[in-house]
This record gives C-alpha cells, structure tokens and sequence, in this order.
C-alpha cells in the first residue's frame, strides 16, 4: 500500500479513491500489471541480479555507496510499472571541476 | 468465402475453451454455415458430451490419421442442427498420436467441404496446444476475470503471435456483472487494457452453460439466457457483422440489468 492511499485513509478525505485503491479488483488489476511485466520482460531473479551488480559498478564510478542495502524490483505505482531501485549513499567524494 | 480455420485456446484449463467451441460452431451452422468442430485434446476429449455427441461416435481422428479409416468417416453429423459436424479425438491415445503436420493436412482436407473449421485446443503451451494450433490460421483466446487465466491468456497470445496468427482475439467468460461493479472482481476493460488484444466477445457467468453442458445441447441451439446471445454475438461478429457490445462491466436499465435483478435480487 502506498503512502498516497495510507495518508487518505487516515484523513479520511480519499473517500471513493480509497475504496477503490483496495477493493480486489483494483489488487487484481495491480497484481496482475506486475506479473506480467515480469512475464513479458521474461526478468528471472538471476537477471535482476546481474542487472543490479552492473548498475553498481556504473554507480560506483560517481559515489560511494552501500552495496548490501541496495533494492532493486519492479514496483507499480499509480497506474505505471516502473523499476524503483534503492541505494543509499556512503558518501559523495570531492571532485576536482576544471570548468567550475 | 474462403474458409476459415480458427483455433479456441486459452492456456489455464477450466475456463470454458470446449463450451465456447460448441456454442459458437452451432450459432454458425444455425446462421447457415457450413461447420466443422474438431476435439484437438487427444486423450481428454469433452467436446463429444458438451456436444451431446458421445453416443453417435465410431470412428476417432486418431482411427484416420493411423489408417483404419479414411477423414471423412470420422464426420459426425448433429442431427439437430443442419451444417453442423463434429470430429472427435481418441480417449486411450496420448498428445503424441497427432503431429503438427498431420493436423495441418487434416485442416486442409477439411477446407474443401467446410466454411469454418474450429479447433478446441487442449490446455497448456506444450505439443498438445501446438498441435491442435498447427492448421489455424485464426486464434480465439478465452480467458475469465481472473489473474491466473489472465497471465496465462497473456503467455499463449505471445506464443501464437509467434506462430504467426492472425487475427487473434479474445473471449472473456464468467463475468459477473454485480461483482465488477463492487470493485471485487476485474472487469472487461481491465482485461482488455493489460492483455491489448481484440475483443470479439464477453459472456456473463450463468447457469444455463451448466444446465446445456448437463443435457448436452450447445445453448446457441434455442436458448434465450444472456450467455446464449453472447455467443451467438460472437458467432456474428466471427463472420464479419458489426454487433454491439453489451456494457457488462456497468449494467444499467432494463435488459441485463433487469435480468440481474430477477435472478440475484439485487436492487440498485
């Protein structure tokens, strides 16, 4: 569940959205749009993890990062997949700007 | 009119590939088409007692394509319905005793005497499905409201689109309109927006597919429920006729909301 339909929850002001946020066609709908975008895209858990090792080595060159806590998954958020990854950041070396 | 193969598929078993099959070849055999129903499901075969068949079988496609009969001895005829034949496959024999090649000769065969051949495919993406999609060049993909046969549907449009068929589209059956309109279950246009395929076709969830598959008489033959006009729809709209969908996600007014109703005592 995401923060948008918690907070209208809470509030109370979501009304009809909130209804139809959680009613199980609406999960059916969500499940099914995740599913399938994994179907499709044919991404084994061995391909995301190949994916996510090499997106840590791009990362790496620019930032120091966590390796261990980072998330990578296809996430659907408000009607659209997308593929949300989570890295936190050790720390962003200095770096010499010639044209700064 | 040149004739036309169409293959009924679904992937998930149970969602009503065979009951589909006959319904449809009827209404097109009643609308004055000459129609052959082919059991495609080597040793599962149903199409023969939802047909209401059983009893009238000698010979199996499996008997002709192993020589022990010629094609056109394994024809059977429905006595109910003129222009109406029905092949059935063998019980005791595996997906193994039909090749695609076989079935794409039989297809041919078939073509010279009738304007629609329909094949009811087993369920499943292995040999058996192949096999009984080997000769179609049409595909009829049938699928409930529900997540496992739609993910399902979604694998076995990717494999016949690579097979090359074409149109493919989709039938959604055992819709139940007061529950899509609760929000408890998907509705046609959710269906539709994740599978993108056409739709020829959507059948309300109804009793009278259970009471025709119980005597053996396709609904299309004389019933008047809403599952048999659907079918019958779809039998229209296979043949080319421009016939308006049934809004089954939002039922309003009279007709299947009206029907509703009566049968489930649903106010509004």
């Amino acid at each position: 569940m995401g923060i948008r339909s918690i907070l209208s929850g809470f509030f109370g002001s979501g009304g009809s959205e909130h209804i139809k946020d959680s009613s199980p066609g609406q999960i059916a709908r969500d499940r099914l749009t995740v599913v399938l975008m994994h179907d499709r895209a044919d991404i084994s858990p061995g391909i995301m993890e190949n994916m996510k090792h090499d997106i840590i080595e791009v990362i790496k060159k620019y930032i120091e990062i966590d390796e261990n806590q980072i998330e990578l998954a296809l996430e659907n958020e408000d009607d659209s997949v997308a593929l949300v990854a989570n890295i936190p950041i050790r720390t962003v070396p200095r770096r010499h700007r010639p044209h700064g | 009119m040149a004739p036309r193969v169409i293959v009924v598929t679904s992937g998930k078993g149970g969602v009503g590939k065979t009951t589909t099959t006959a319904n449809i070849a009827t209404a097109l055999a009643v609308m004055g088409n000459k129609v052959v129903a082919i059991d495609g499901d080597v040793g599962l075969r149903n199409l023969d007692v939802v047909m209401g068949l059983e009893n009238r079988i000698v010979y199996t496609l499996i008997d002709a394509l192993e020589g022990n009969c010629r094609l056109n001895q394994t024809l059977i005829r429905d006595k109910r319905t003129e222009n109406l034949y029905m092949i059935p496959t063998a019980q005791s024999k595996t997906k193994d005793a039909v090749s695609s090649d076989q079935m794409v000769k039989v297809c041919d065969d078939l073509k010279h005497e009738f304007d629609y051949i329909l094949i009811d495919s087993p369920a499943g993406i292995e040999a058996g499905f192949k096999n009984a999609s080997a000769g179609a060049e049409e595909a009829l993909v049938v699928t409930t409201p529900d997540v496992s046969a739609v993910r399902d549907a979604d694998r076995i449009i990717g494999l016949l689109e690579s097979m090359g068929k074409s149109p493919i589209r989709l039938i959604v059956n055992r819709i139940r309109p007061h529950m899509v309109k609760r929000g408890d279950m998907l509705g046609v246009s959710d269906v539709l927006d994740i599978l993108a395929i056409d739709l020829i076709g959507m059948v309300p969830d109804d009793e009278s597919v259970f009471t025709s598959s119980s005597k053996g008489e396709p609904l299309t033959l004389s019933s008047d429920t809403q599952a048999a006009a659907a079918f019958r729809n779809i039998a229209s709209r296979l043949t080319g006729n421009d016939v308006p969908f049934i809004n089954l996600d939002e039922p309003q007014g009279g007709g299947f909301f009206g029907f509703l109703k009566k049968t489930f005592g649903h106010g509004r």
